[in-house]
């Protein structure tokens, strides 16, 4: 990966909306071919990032190129080779899924004839075959973001960027939408995706830039990520909402690292089981315990002091 | 699964920069044709009931009264102002809706500007379509006029074009202003009430602008309805005017088709890029 063209360069990105900073100075690249990914709440500065990059926002300063191109100097060049998949839908609600298709490919200039078989391609990618003539305000959630990524593809483009893409829908329709953007990368296609979801970061991305409140707080591979800031397990205890605090001094002798929630205190360890066995011994019985291994989340709370969806 | 060719080989930002209108033209007409009983039906009654109650009616009780109005009949004093009045209604239904939708309600103007069309070529694309639905309205109108027997000549026909440029003018301008505005429910209020309203009662629609007290010209003088209806019923059936008035009408029409497409641009690409 590291010997493919750069798509994708930013260096000391600033986005102000007056005396809001929303981008921080964020350097980045990104590879042809790679799945690199914004991991950060609300509110971080990603959705933001990615307007700059699709060439419908422009910066403060800084400098940013797209395929070698400025985006504020070659909008329309940039754009004909990026397939947008925006955080909420905006299919055209009077016109049917097959229609909705065969107009987003004459926004690019494609011809019919082009356009036609495509058609038949993605529909079957999208599972919407059958719902070809239907409306698409008759869709469901899961059906109208599979169309609007769908839609997406249908210039074949150099990058697909998914913002929030399985924001608000339910857990099968998440693991349809995951598999077909596997297909994407499979084939080549280079993906940018925001998202808060740790377990679609771990599952979509090669590689992702931990964001929050503007600035990068991390940058690596999700294993790598997890490798550096956190440890291989974490043991979570419950001792009740009152107690939590109280035994919060006991653990920290006994761990690596502890994190105390509201609901919850988090020890990180190498050894989740040894740990929970070493609290039985001095008398420390919670209520509730899980071991689990280290998330994208524990590395979050470990760089930011916060939970992604606070 | 056909090979991918990918975007490089597949598009060409240049053809799009140059016809990507006519993209924005098509999806427009897609969606008329969706319409299309409806815009039929409406493009017929609207016009029969009008100029059967005040055509026929008002008109019978002038004629009789009067002789006419400016030398000819009334209907036919009245359809040059009538084919304007429908022309901006239909040019502004079919640009303001659209804004107000590729915008707000349905932000189908982001997916647009996602590709490589610009916010200029969404306004450029939804006026000509526009047009195309004001052409058809307007063609309608005419040819129940003819059948009113409003029209005294064939030269009665030109009121289509004057009515054109009538559509041109208020829907470039007014695409516009809502793409600026913020608040959709009383941008209708107020333009349903204070714009629309006044324009065609105090146009010179009815009656000939000079009839009018002079505190009240100024709301003919601002207006295209009346610019164009004076043009309409010259070229019609003769009505006097001076040239230095033929060019102020006609001055003030490509103004404002001018002024109202550049305002347009300016504010969705601003709203685009927001």
């Amino acid at each position: 990966m590291a010997n493919q063209e750069i798509l994708i360069e930013a260096k000391a990105l600033v986005k102000r909306y007056g005396d809001f900073t929303a981008v921080n100075g964020i350097d980045f690249q990104v590879r042809k071919g790679e799945s690199f990914g914004f991991l950060g709440p609300n509110g971080a500065g990603k959705s933001t990032t990615m307007r700059i990059i699709a060439a419908t926002l422009t910066r403060t300063s800084g400098d940013i190129s797209i395929l070698g191109k400025d985006p504020e100097k070659f909008g329309p060049e940039i754009k004909a080779h990026l397939g947008v998949v925006p955080q909420t839908d905006n299919l055209d609600n009077a016109l049917t899924v097959e229609e909705n298709l065969y107009i987003y490919g004459r926004y690019f200039g494609l011809s019919k004839k082009f356009i036609k078989p495509k058609i038949e391609e993605l529909l079957d990618f999208a599972q919407l075959v059958e719902k070809r003539d239907v409306k698409v305000e008759a869709l469901s959630g899961g059906m109208k973001r599979r169309l609007t990524i769908a839609r997406a593809l249908v210039s074949e483009p150099e990058i697909l960027m998914l913002d929030e893409p399985t924001t608000g829908l339910d857990p099968q329709a998440r693991h349809i939408l995951w598999d077909r953007l596997f297909r994407l990368k499979e084939q080549g296609v280079t993906l940018l995706i925001t998202t808060h979801y740790m377990d679609e970061a771990e599952q979509l991305c090669d590689r992702l830039m931990v964001m929050d409140k503007g600035s990068i707080m991390a940058e690596d591979s999700p294993a790598g990520l997890i490798k550096s800031y956190s440890t291989k397990e974490v043991l979570e205890v419950r001792f009740g909402s009152d107690r939590n605090a109280v035994v919060a001094p006991q653990l920290k002798e006994m761990c690596e690292r502890i994190e105390v929630l509201p609901d919850r205190i988090l020890l990180y360890a190498e050894d989740g089981e040894s740990l929970l066995h070493e609290l039985g011994q001095k008398g420390l019985h919670p209520l509730t315990s899980l071991v689990r291994r280290s998330s994208l989340e524990d590395v979050f709370l470990r760089l930011t002091g916060r939970t992604l969806i606070d | 699964m056909a090979p991918r060719k990918g975007s490089l080989v597949l598009v060409d930002a240049e053809r799009v920069k140059r016809w990507g209108a006519l993209a924005v033209v098509e999806v427009r007409v897609m969606t008329y044709l969706k319409y299309l009983p409806a815009l039929l039906s409406v493009a017929i009654a609207n016009p029969f009931l009008y100029l059967l109650a005040v055509g026929v009616g008002v008109g019978k009780l002038i004629n009789t009264h009067s002789g006419g109005v400016d030398g000819v009949k009334y209907l036919t004093f009245l359809a040059p102002a009538l084919l304007a009045t429908a022309a901006i209604q239909n040019a502004m239904d079919e640009t303001v809706f659209p804004t107000l939708e590729g915008f707000k309600w349905h932000k189908n103007f982001f997916a647009m500007n996602a590709t490589p069309i610009s916010g200029k070529q969404i306004v450029n694309g939804v006026l000509v379509a526009a047009m195309s639905r004001v052409l058809f309205s307007v063609t309608v109108y005419g040819i129940i006029v003819y059948l009113f027997g409003g029209f005294t000549s064939a030269r009665g026909w030109l009121s289509i074009l004057t009515s054109l440029a009538a559509g041109a003018s208020f829907g470039a301008f007014i695409m516009g202003i809502a793409a600026w505005a913020k608040n959709d429910d009383s941008f209708f209020m107020i333009l349903g009430r204070f714009v629309m309203m006044p324009l065609f009662l105090f146009s010179g629609t009815f009656y000939q602008l000079s009839t009018m007290p002079i505190y009240l010209r100024w709301i003919g003088w601002l207006s295209p309805l009346w610019h164009t209806t004076e043009l309409g019923r010259f070229l019609t059936y003769g009505h006097h005017i001076t040239a230095l008035m033929f060019v102020v009408h006609i001055g003030y029409i490509a103004a404002m088709f001018t002024f109202g497409i550049t305002f347009s641009h300016r504010q969705f690409e601003r709203r685009l890029t927001k």
